[in-house]
């Protein structure tokens, strides 16, 4: 689909939106709106996706309850800010819209958070993407070293190849917001799998032992919590080039969330997880088992890592016998370990023993 | 026992035993009892005198209490007033003699009953001390002040004058100065100099009052009220209640020859008939004799008495602080607290114990600072004197315990006993003679007519409390809606029309359906010595409503010709009831009237009840009350049930926004000069005659005579009876006019009372599509248009 027509067709569902609105009002109904809930209870396993995507449950906004009258109208006003701005041809960060949303008299935000969300709940109440409605995030892509090859289209609409091992210096390729197809296209791709790496650290110290070359591997920095654009690379370049995907982040529970929206989605983004999932990505460590094995000098879990853990428990996408006993193990030893205590047994140890090892289990290194 | 029969005794005593000897005997029944307790009550007992002359001689108490700390546990302890003063003569007898006093066999509202209080205090001073006690008075006539050092000559209970003089007493014209020095021990307890002080402060604020304590601590008091009490008159006894033995004293001392002249003179509120109807039921002639009345006789009369209804006592004789001073009073004392709520003070009708005429004030203060895990302080009073001591054998303290008050919003264990929670609650018994259980006049006796008022009064405030309350937490929880209707709505039929390029939708069913109530909200403004009250109510049901609507203000000061809206009925007492039309849905109407003559702080908020309609679906007012209007008036409870009639009837027609009849009342209007002299009023006039009477209880009844069917009649006759003032037969005449009167009233009723003036301008609902009309190309798409630019 070409641009023009997306952002048309976004604009036009989104009418759609503020038409049922208005429908209700002029039948004398109380007006609500039903967005599908974004919580890890209705999250359904796709297995022709092998995804986890939103269910069926959907919360009723009503206009009945100040909450509700409250997010109708910023629905309301966001629409319309959306729909000018599309007209405008231009686009603006969700920051900005933020900011903006502090002329919208009674329908301003109380803080970014909330206007985030709303752009997140039009995406799925519209199924477009936000990009689609010409909204972007203000964070930027995390960095790839490796020998990959990649075609973006610069601000002149010139395309460039980017080799991401010669082309780049020590912090490497900088993944743009928007890495779909009218952006973004692959190249050549000599590797053999997909690093992403949770700590900066980590990926530096993995950068300086020359492990992309030594070992044939993409190494991606995910700074913590993946932005969609790198989520949405790494799953376009596994699929694409055919690579595998693996994660290696901390030993703690929110690392495994990491991972988790990595490999099955995220539940805030899980009505867009067929397009940034990567269902074959696998997981390295740290694991518990890792914090014995390797005896890693290790920290005490705090009251909210326990409650993070036992939440997992419960969480559809954990249900694994392998998540199962690695999360029962960890509460059981209270105990959890960052990736760079590897460090303990020397500053090659992660490269020279660790990843060799994990990775060889996996079938990955030879 | 009564403290009459003790003080014939005591009276008796002082001839045969040394009144020193009697006093060391019965220092605690005349509150002389411990160190602390003394200092209190020397204070109490000049402060109370000087009250006492002050508002005899019609004079504005400035009061002046000092206490200083001597050598040991020695007190010196000062009061000194503007009152009339005392002559010359008079000094020794009243501050060096027991049992001497001028109120003794007045039947009276003072505070000195028994003419031993002042003496109790200098002879208690001597006794410790050995000291003399010096007073200076002065009268308006005297020349100069005198000064005398007096001591009590304990054998012959008289007092002995060590020194006197006459000085130049800088600019004071009238006045006593009380020098006293007694052992004592001071503290600030909740029994305390300080606390009697700032009780008496509460109920007597046309008082000024200045207390230094012994550590230089200066407490001032303000007067609050310009308005001294109302003189009371001096009664007989009034037959109801009577005991035999006073009964067959007072056959022997009368000069009269026959038992009906005796009951009629002698009594209050006997009249020939009510004579002859008491010696009819007793079965005696009416020719009968005094001089042949035994025992038993005495007897058949007052059972008799008890048979016949006599009219309650004269309220003359009786000065309640009413309502709007004690508000004053309490705000005056307790403002440091920050209350939240002031609950409009009860003054109850008199009543009458034992013969003697007696009246229940209660007030009660909520919230604020006041400590919420304690126990309510219980402020206790009689005739405008706090009392201190014996909490517990208190019928006031009784009446509090007996009362469930978890239904009020306090806490209480089992519902009995003092109740927990952030509240104060003050009970004043204003009497001719108020039943002490002892000398010490600490606390009431436990009499079941006094108790039953004091609970009635309690509940009466206590509700008003409750109401305030329930409001409060009720529209609390409305607010939201309201601002989702008010506010919201619009705002988002605007922006929706806007998107979809469609006209703005008519909100009104969906407001209704949010809010589905009937709105009352009461706003109160002070502006050139008025308050002016607006009473909006907004119908946010889907069908139109009709309802009466009560509102209740401070007695007296309503201005009858401020009325937006005339009213159905309104009493000098403050009620107010308008039986309104029918209000269409999503339509508001605005009631406003003011009252003047109050201070601004005098009035917070009318207390709103309603009728006709389910009291759950209005918010801001309450289900008026089944006792709400005591005087006279019951609560109509639904001509109609509006709630049936509008849901079969008028849903259709409502939902029509344009209504044929708007022009019909716009020609129309209501002339308020023309509707005034047929409306249900108190005639102006009859205010002034009276000003301080309720004579309308009796019209009132006839004013509805399609609904009065004789048994109902003869309910009301009871309660009239008891309350009815004296002044009632001079109203009689009066009475055969008034339903000529009524009948013009009739025509009227049809007519819709609805002042359409105010209430229409917005036809459907109206905040709504006001706002609707002004937010067209408003600011905040301007600003989205800017900002857009900034981002290119
Ligand atoms: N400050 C005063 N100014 C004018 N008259 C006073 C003053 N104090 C007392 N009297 C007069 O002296 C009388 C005696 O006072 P006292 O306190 O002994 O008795 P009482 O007030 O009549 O009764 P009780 O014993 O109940 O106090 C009073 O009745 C009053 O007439
Ligand atoms: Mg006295």
């Amino acid at each position: 689909m070409k641009n023009e027509q997306r952002h048309k067709e976004a604009v036009k569902s989104l009418l759609k939106v503020a038409d049922e609105i208005y429908t209700h009002l002029d039948k004398g109904h109380i007006p609500t709106m039903g967005v599908p809930s974004r919580t890890k209870t209705n999250i359904t396993f796709n297995q022709r996706q092998m995804v986890w995507k939103l269910g069926k449950s959907k919360t009723l906004r009503s206009a009945k309850k100040l909450d509700g009258a409250y997010m109708l109208l910023r629905t309301l006003y966001m629409i319309e800010f959306i729909e000018a701005m599309i007209k405008a041809n231009k686009s603006s960060t969700l920051r900005e819209m933020y900011y903006i949303s502090e002329g919208w008299d009674k329908a301003k935000f109380g803080a970014q958070d909330e206007s985030n969300k709303l752009a997140e709940d039009l995406e799925v109440v519209t199924a477009h993407m936000r990009e689609d409605f010409k909204l972007r995030p203000e964070e930027d892509g995390a960095r790839v070293i490796g020998n990959i090859t990649v075609n973006e289209k610069n601000r002149k609409g010139v395309e460039k190849k980017i080799n991401c091992r010669d082309d780049v210096g020590d912090s490497g390729y900088s993944i743009p917001y928007n890495v779909e197809l009218d952006k973004v296209k692959f190249g050549d791709c000599d590797v053999d799998f997909i690093i992403a790496i949770e700590t900066g650290g980590m990926f530096d110290r993995l950068v300086e032992n020359g492990f992309d070359e030594d070992s044939r591997a993409a190494l991606v920095h995910l700074k913590g919590q993946p932005a969609r654009s790198t989520r949405r690379f790494i799953k376009r370049l596994s699929e694409e080039k055919d690579v595998p995907v693996v994660v290696f982040t901390d030993g703690d529970p929110w690392s495994y969330r990491i991972f988790a929206s990595v490999a099955f989605g995220a539940i805030k983004t899980a009505h867009i997880s067929e397009y940034l999932a990567t269902p074959t990505a696998q997981y390295v460590g740290i694991t518990p088992s890792d914090i014995i094995n390797y005896d890693l000098p290790s920290d005490k879990l705090t009251d909210k890592d326990v409650q993070a853990l036992k939440s997992e428990l419960t969480d559809p996408r954990f249900k694994d016998p392998f998540w199962t006993n690695e999360i029962k193990l960890q509460l059981d030893l209270k105990k959890k370990a960052e990736q760079q205590a590897l460090a303990k047994y020397g500053l090659d140890y992660v490269t020279d023993k660790y990843l060799p090892e994990k990775l060889g289990e996996m079938g990955l290194l030879k | 026992m009564t403290s009459l029969g003790i003080a014939e005794e005591l009276a008796k005593k002082h001839k045969e035993i040394s009144v020193a000897e009697f006093f060391e005997r019965n220092k605690h029944i005349l509150g002389f009892d411990s160190p602390t307790k003394a200092l209190l009550t020397a204070v109490k007992e000049g402060v109370d005198n000087a009250l006492d002359a002050c508002e005899e001689a019609g004079i504005l108490p400035d009061i002046h209490v000092e206490i200083r700390k001597g050598k040991r546990n020695e007190f010196k302890v000062v009061i000194e007033d503007n009152g009339p003063g005392i002559i010359k003569k008079q000094v020794p007898h009243v501050f060096g003699r027991l049992l001497y006093g001028s109120r003794f066999h007045a039947i009276r509202q003072s505070r000195g009953q028994q003419g031993i209080g002042i003496s109790a205090a200098v002879m208690y001073g001597q006794l410790t001390t050995g000291r003399a006690s010096t007073i200076k008075s002065k009268t308006a006539r005297m020349d100069t002040a005198v000064t005398m050092q007096l001591m009590i000559d304990t054998k012959k209970n008289r007092s002995e004058v060590l020194k006197e003089d006459f000085f130049v007493w800088d600019g004071k014209e009238h006045g006593v100065r009380i020098e006293m020095f007694m052992e004592g021990r001071y503290v600030r307890s909740k029994q305390s100099p300080l606390e009697y002080l700032r009780g008496t402060a509460i109920v007597n604020p046309h008082a000024s009052i200045t207390f230094i304590e012994p550590d230089g601590l200066k407490h001032v008091f303000e007067r609050v009220s310009e308005k001294l009490p109302d003189p009371t008159e001096e009664i007989k006894p009034h037959p109801t209640g009577i005991e035999l033995g006073i009964f067959m004293r007072m056959l022997k001392s009368t000069d009269k020859l026959k038992v009906r002249t005796f009951l009629q003179t002698e009594f209050e509120s006997v009249s020939y008939r009510v004579a002859d109807e008491i010696l009819a039921k007793a079965k005696l002639d009416r020719t009968i004799r005094v001089k042949d009345i035994d025992l038993d006789r005495g007897r058949a009369i007052l059972d008799a008495i008890s048979k016949v209804r006599i009219q309650a006592p004269s309220k003359e004789c009786l000065s309640p602080i009413g309502d709007i001073l004690i508000r004053k009073g309490l705000r005056n004392v307790l403002d440091g607290a920050k209350p939240d709520f002031y609950s409009p003070p009860i003054t109850r009708e008199p009543r009458v114990y034992k013969g003697n005429p007696f009246q229940v004030e209660v007030g009660i203060v909520y919230g604020g600072q006041l400590p919420r895990e304690h126990q309510v302080q219980v402020l206790r009073f009689a005739n405008r004197v706090p009392l201190l001591y014996q909490q517990g054998g208190c019928a006031i303290t009784q009446a509090v315990e007996g009362m469930d008050w978890r239904r009020y919003g306090l806490d209480q264990k089992g519902g009995r006993g003092i109740p927990h929670g952030p509240a104060v609650i003050m009970v004043h018994i204003a009497s001719t003679k108020v039943p002490f259980t002892s000398e010490s006049k600490e606390a009431v006796a436990n009499i079941a007519e006094i108790i039953e008022e004091v609970q009635k009064g309690l509940r009466a405030c206590a509700r008003r409390l409750q109401t305030h309350l329930n409001k409060k937490v009720r529209k609390k929880k409305a607010r939201e809606k309201f601002d989702i209707v008010q506010q919201i709505l619009p705002m988002i039929a605007e922006k929706s029309s806007e998107l979809v390029g469609k006209p703005v939708p008519a909100l009104g069913p969906v407001i209704t359906q949010i809010m589905n109530v009937i709105w009352i909200d009461d706003t109160v403004e002070y502006q050139k010595k008025r308050h002016k009250i607006t009473l909006t109510l907004y119908n946010y049901t889907p069908t139109g409503k009709k309802l009466s609507l009560y509102a209740e203000v401070p007695a007296n000061c309503i201005d009858d010709k401020s009325f937006s809206l005339a009213p159905t009925r309104m009493r000098s007492s403050g009620k107010i009831r308008w039986d309104l039309g029918r209000i269409k849905t999503t339509e508001k109407l605005d009631i406003t009237f003011d009252l003047k003559g109050l201070d601004k702080r005098d009035f917070d908020e009318c207390e709103l009840y309603v009728s006709g309609i389910t009291a759950a679906n209005v918010i801001g007012a309450e289900a008026l009350p089944g006792d709400w209007d005591i005087d006279g008036e019951e609560p109509e409870l639904a001509e109609i049930d509006p709630e049936v009639a509008s849901a079969v009837a008028s849903t259709e027609l409502d939902d029509i926004p344009v209504e044929p009849e708007e022009k019909d009342e716009d020609t129309h209007p209501i002339e308020k000069e023309k509707a005034r002299p047929d409306m249900d009023v108190i005639p102006m006039e009859e205010k002034r005659v009276k000003p301080d009477k309720n004579t309308l209880p009796k019209e009132e009844k006839k004013a509805k005579p399609d609904k009065d069917t004789a048994p109902k009649g003869e309910k009301k006759a009871k309660p009239e009876r008891d309350t009815l003032p004296m002044g009632d037969k001079k109203a009689r005449p009066e009475r055969d006019t008034i339903p000529k009167e009524e009948k013009k009233v009739r025509p009227d009723k049809d007519t819709p009372r609805i002042d359409k003036r105010k209430a229409s301008p917005d036809k459907s609902p109206p905040p709504p599509k006001k706002q609707i009309k002004s937010t067209r190309d408003k600011p905040p798409k301007k600003h989205v248009q800017s900002k857009l630019e900034g981002l290119m």
